[in-house]
């Protein structure tokens, strides 16, 4: 006699309810996790959006002889704390470039001062009640207003928050990632085939393969130690700039490329090198004609992956000096230069509120380029992946 | 078709091996009257160990030119691993260790002279899942010829393209789709493919490990009727469970039993009158 299904259906309901659990508790973390990261990008859009837009202010600017030598004087004693010092100190140069300026009085659109901007924006500012009375009026005449903040995406850090930009931090990124590439993608790749395709399974590859993945869990930190104490004092490679903060960040990666490259190989199937193989194909031929095309795809994912790691790295690149006050925006590989989170550690240490907002607009352009890069990602294993 | 004379004497490799000049304890006795009999490959006391466990156990076998040679018998008894052993795919393999001759064209393939390259280009191999390279049919054709330097002109690759294609008897069914991907092609297609791939080159021997066991009938029959065309240019060894095949395609069949060649012999005078009590049970179908 087997149990009638009723019984056996009341034993099961215990294990179902368990399940049931599991199940919601489940959907709770999930929940829990995306309430998290919603939190997250609200706070960062909402502290973040109005970096990306910039008080200006409509004023007399008298181009007279004397402003030419004291910048100050173009423009009324009454709007002079409001107009951006920054943009006082372009006027003779302004002067010089256009001489037939002199002696002439015009109603420009300039630059305000970042007090005017917080308080325009309705934030905390340092400005004296007289100084807001004048702002309130030209807000009224219509003569103060925000304005799309070009400054922030074309100009380098100030410490002016009105003159404060992203760029010099972005091409620096650009510049270090590009040495980072270019020396870890082959390195890494090529390890890689090695020890996947050529090397002998014993001890010595067995040691090299257990610190390859312990590599890729060390603290970013000592990677940066190493980079101080190898490629600055060692070789002699010049601190603060994109090579020295490249090749740091190159050590970093190598792991992550290294084991996705690795995975990626293993995931071709052997009858395709048995195949190559069988039709005469040197080792080499078998790997570069065939394991690695069909493997590529994967190693393009890790990599960039690992690249879009490396690029939100800080704390290697304090120690080999990245964490620079760059004004200027460079173009070369061995000027000192800054890269995008280190310029958000900057400002985010600086008293001034102002750059409250430039710490966040500069999470919002990181997280826009990481977004970009991982989305990169998967596009292209979702265009290369073949199924034979 | 029986008319064959049958050997006296029973063929056993446990009698010891003997020296080189002599006639091999596993050559078989009777032959087709029509067939060839030079020799493509000597295999002399040939042993291999994976590890500990050994594999094949003093092998000794001839294996004539331009026939079909079946390769037979129970699971893991070393039919494939001895088929490997001909072209060196063992060396794949890490921990594994042979010693012993396999002789062809005068030259010991084993030896440290003897590049493993040049010989997988004249001795071809086509394997138990079809294998084609994710690539064009065409490429999959091309691509070994013009990297063992055969041919480099453009029109030259295609004239060869086509005469393998055609050896394989795929060339009317491809011929509009030459630069679909191969595997786009049905199993049994795919399986041609693969064999015009290893002829392109224009190989002495082909090894077939089990080449129609992931095959349809159908598909299975197309490939047997073409080892028997491609016989006239080639020396097929073919490793195969389907007895019914070994009888129908191999002019030549040796039963491999628990790493040794328990019997070798013209396939018809093995499947009409085996000399042996296991290669009897294994063929009747008692066991295996």
């Amino acid at each position: 006699m087997s149990q009638p299904f009723d019984e056996i259906s009341a034993q099961l309901r215990r294990r179902h309810r368990k399940s049931a659990r599991l199940k919601w508790i489940s959907m709770g973390a999930l929940g829990l996790a995306g309430l998290f990261l919603v939190l997250f990008f609200a706070d960062m859009l909402v502290k973040g959006l109005p970096a990306f837009q910039q008080a200006r202010i409509q004023v007399e600017v008298d181009y007279s002889e004397r402003a030419s030598q004291l910048p100050l004087a173009a423009v009324q004693e009454n709007v002079r704390p409001l107009v951006s010092r920054g943009y006082l100190r372009l006027i003779p140069g302004r002067m010089d470039d256009n001489p037939e300026l002199l002696g002439t009085t015009r109603m420009e659109w300039v630059l305000a001062d970042g007090q005017v901007d917080q308080y325009l924006k309705g934030h905390h500012s340092k400005l004296r009640d007289s100084e807001q009375a004048v702002v309130d009026r030209l807000a009224a005449q219509g003569r103060a207003e925000l304005r799309f903040n070009t400054t922030f995406f074309t100009r380098g850090d100030s410490k002016m928050p009105e003159l404060a930009g992203i760029a010099a931090a972005a091409m620096g990124t650009v510049l270090t990632l590009l040495v980072t590439l270019a020396v870890s993608f082959p390195i890494g790749v090529m390890t890689a085939v090695y020890l996947e395709e050529f090397a002998p399974d014993n001890r010595v590859t067995q040691l090299i393969e257990i610190n390859i993945n312990n590599l890729a869990a060390i603290p970013s930190i000592l990677f940066g130690l190493l980079g101080l104490a190898i490629f600055i004092n060692f070789f002699g490679v010049p601190r603060s700039t994109p090579v020295v903060g490249g090749l740091t960040l190159a050590l970093m990666t190598l792991p992550v490329i290294i084991i996705s490259t690795r995975t990626a190989l293993r995931s071709v199937p052997d009858s395709i090198r048995h195949a190559a193989f069988g039709v005469g194909c040197s080792r080499w031929q078998v790997v570069r004609d065939h394991v690695l095309p069909l493997a590529m795809p994967g190693i393009m994912t890790g990599s960039i992956i690992g690249l879009a790691q490396a690029m939100g790295e800080t704390a290697p690149l304090i120690i080999v000096g990245m964490v620079a006050f760059i004004p200027d925006v460079g173009g070369s590989f061995t000027e000192a230069a800054t890269v995008l989170p280190a310029q958000i550690f900057t400002w985010a240490g600086e008293p001034d509120r102002a750059f409250i907002e430039k710490t966040s607009g500069g999470i919002l352009v990181l997280l826009a380029v990481l977004i970009t890069l991982n989305a990169t990602a998967v596009v292209m294993r979702k265009k290369f992946e073949r199924r034979w | 078709m029986m008319n064959i004379q049958v050997a006296e004497r029973s063929v056993s490799p446990m009698t010891g091996h003997q020296s080189k000049g002599e006639p091999a304890v596993g050559a078989p006795v009777t032959r087709n009257e029509e067939a060839h009999h030079e020799l493509a490959i000597r295999v002399r006391d040939l042993n291999l160990w994976y590890g500990q466990a050994q594999a094949l156990k003093s092998i000794n076998l001839d294996v004539y030119q331009k026939n079909v040679t079946a390769l037979i018998g129970p699971s893991g008894c070393g039919k494939s691993t001895f088929l490997r052993c001909l072209n060196r795919m063992n060396d794949l393999i890490p921990g594994v260790r042979i010693d012993g001759l396999v002789e062809m064209d005068g030259r010991d393939v084993n030896e440290a002279k003897m590049d493993e390259v040049a010989l997988r280009r004249r001795v071809g191999m086509v394997f138990q899942k079809p294998n084609p390279f994710p690539k064009s049919i065409y490429e999959n054709v091309a691509y070994a010829p013009r990297m063992h330097d055969l041919v480099s002109r453009k029109t030259d690759v295609d004239e060869l393209v086509e005469r393998a294609l055609r050896d394989a008897g795929l060339w009317e069914e491809v011929k509009d789709k030459l630069h679909q991907p191969g595997t786009s092609l049905s199993g049994g297609q795919q399986q041609r493919l693969c064999i015009a791939r290893a002829i392109a080159v224009q190989p002495d021997v082909i090894l077939m490990d089990e080449p129609t066991s992931a095959l349809d009938p159908i598909s299975t029959a197309t490939i047997e009727d073409l080892m028997d065309k491609l016989k006239q240019q080639f020396t097929i060894i073919t490793v195969t469970h389907n007895m019914q095949q070994a009888a129908r395609v191999a002019d030549y069949t040796a039963f491999f039993h628990l790493g040794e060649v328990v019997e070798y012999n013209d396939t018809q005078a093995m499947f009409s009158n085996p000399h042996t009590k296991k290669a009897e049970d294994y063929i009747t179908g008692r066991y295996g």
